[in-house]
């Protein structure tokens, strides 16, 4: 009881002090520095229409590189703490009607719903890290619903490294014709899509980098939820 | 008076920090992890909200005058992501701690004690 107490008054004290440095931060005031020199030159820069999307792929492209680097550690440090001899999937009841049935219906529309959200991620609130965590989803549903599915790991595992080395790749094309690493070579150099700013095929390198950002981020969210799913069966 | 928004973001690190503080199960503390965690994520949103002022995919109607700061939500991008491999990564250490001690009482758990 007397802890509790004491949690609360620490958390008021806080609560209180944070409030105060907000004081100084009037809400829903224009304060933009960089971010108004980015929605300016979006569209001519990188020819992508969500501002958000080329912050993040484009401008901050390196920095989502190590975005993608954490995940991939955060995944290999499951599948290292969670390592046993010999796994098995040990889930004995199957899952209800309602489940298997609209697994069979669902999956294979979250799929396509997944590869919407990445391939429009430079038109659309979106892109290759939503787009993988909902095909990991789909996944996640056949797991729950069969009690036998298990995913294609070397398949899976082949895929994640192929897409991993050639994010790699893009940018060091960009080195080679442009002078840096992740130099927009699509856009800057060749212009494709330029006279289609706003449709499908604009964007410069964004949708490239994005679809292999997504395949990256699905197959490493299966694999998590695969190692996690999975227990240790004694011989 | 602070902005609602900015009320809303401090009551939820608030809370997360709550159950870090009081609770005892493992799983409790890393759901309130993740509480703290939407509140920072809220907090940077709307430091980058400006009023009156649409979402900044620039299309008919939306130029560049006319959108919000883009820089908070590509940060908050990037921080969700990260949450999420830290919360995997925590959940798993939460199973070997479980398979190990055979309860989720961080009390119980021996050489966590502080």
């Amino acid at each position: 009881m007397l802890k509790r107490a004491l949690a609360i008054i620490t958390l008021l004290i806080i609560g209180y002090w944070l409030a105060q440095g907000l004081t100084g931060v009037p809400f829903g005031q224009d304060r933009m520095l960089v971010g108004q020199y980015y929605l300016n030159n979006v569209i001519k820069q990188t020819g992508s229409v969500n501002a958000v999307t080329a912050i993040v792929v484009n401008y901050r492209g390196f920095d989502t590189l190590g975005e993608v680097t954490v995940l991939f550690i955060a995944s290999t440090g499951v599948g290292a703490l969670l390592w046993r001899r010999k796994k098995k999937r040990t889930a004995r009841t199957e899952g209800s009607v309602v489940l298997t049935t609209g697994a069979r219906l669902l999956v294979p529309f979250i799929l396509l719903f997944g590869v919407y959200i990445f391939i429009h991620g430079h038109l659309t609130p979106g892109g290759g890290f939503p787009g993988g965590a909902t095909i990991a989803t789909a996944f996640l549903l056949l797991y729950m619903a069969f009690t036998q599915y298990e995913i294609p790991h070397g398949a899976f595992e082949k895929t994640e490294g192929v897409a991993g080395m050639s994010y790699v790749l893009v940018g060091l094309i960009g080195l080679a014709l442009g002078g840096y690493f992740l130099y927009d070579w699509i856009w800057q150099q060749w212009h494709w899509g330029i006279n289609d700013v706003g449709r499908l095929f604009s964007g410069g390198f964004i949708p490239i980098i994005y679809t292999l950002i997504a395949i990256k981020v699905g197959t490493e969210l299966s694999g998590i939820i695969d190692n996690m799913l999975k227990e240790e069966v004694r011989e | 008076m602070i902005s609602v928004y900015y009320f809303g973001a401090i009551s939820l690190v608030l809370i997360g920090l709550y159950a870090v503080l009081v609770k005892k199960n493992v799983l409790k503390i890393l759901i309130g992890l993740s509480i703290m965690e939407s509140g920072v994520n809220l907090l940077l949103v709307s430091v980058g909200y400006i009023a009156g002022r649409s979402a900044p995919i620039l299309s008919e109607g939306v130029g560049p005058n006319n959108a919000v700061d883009p820089i908070p939500q590509a940060l908050v991008l990037t921080a969700i992501v990260i949450g999420v491999a830290t919360t995997a990564l925590a959940l798993s250490a939460a199973i070997i701690l479980y398979e190990k001690y055979g309860t989720l009482n961080i009390e119980e758990i021996r050489r966590l004690r502080g």
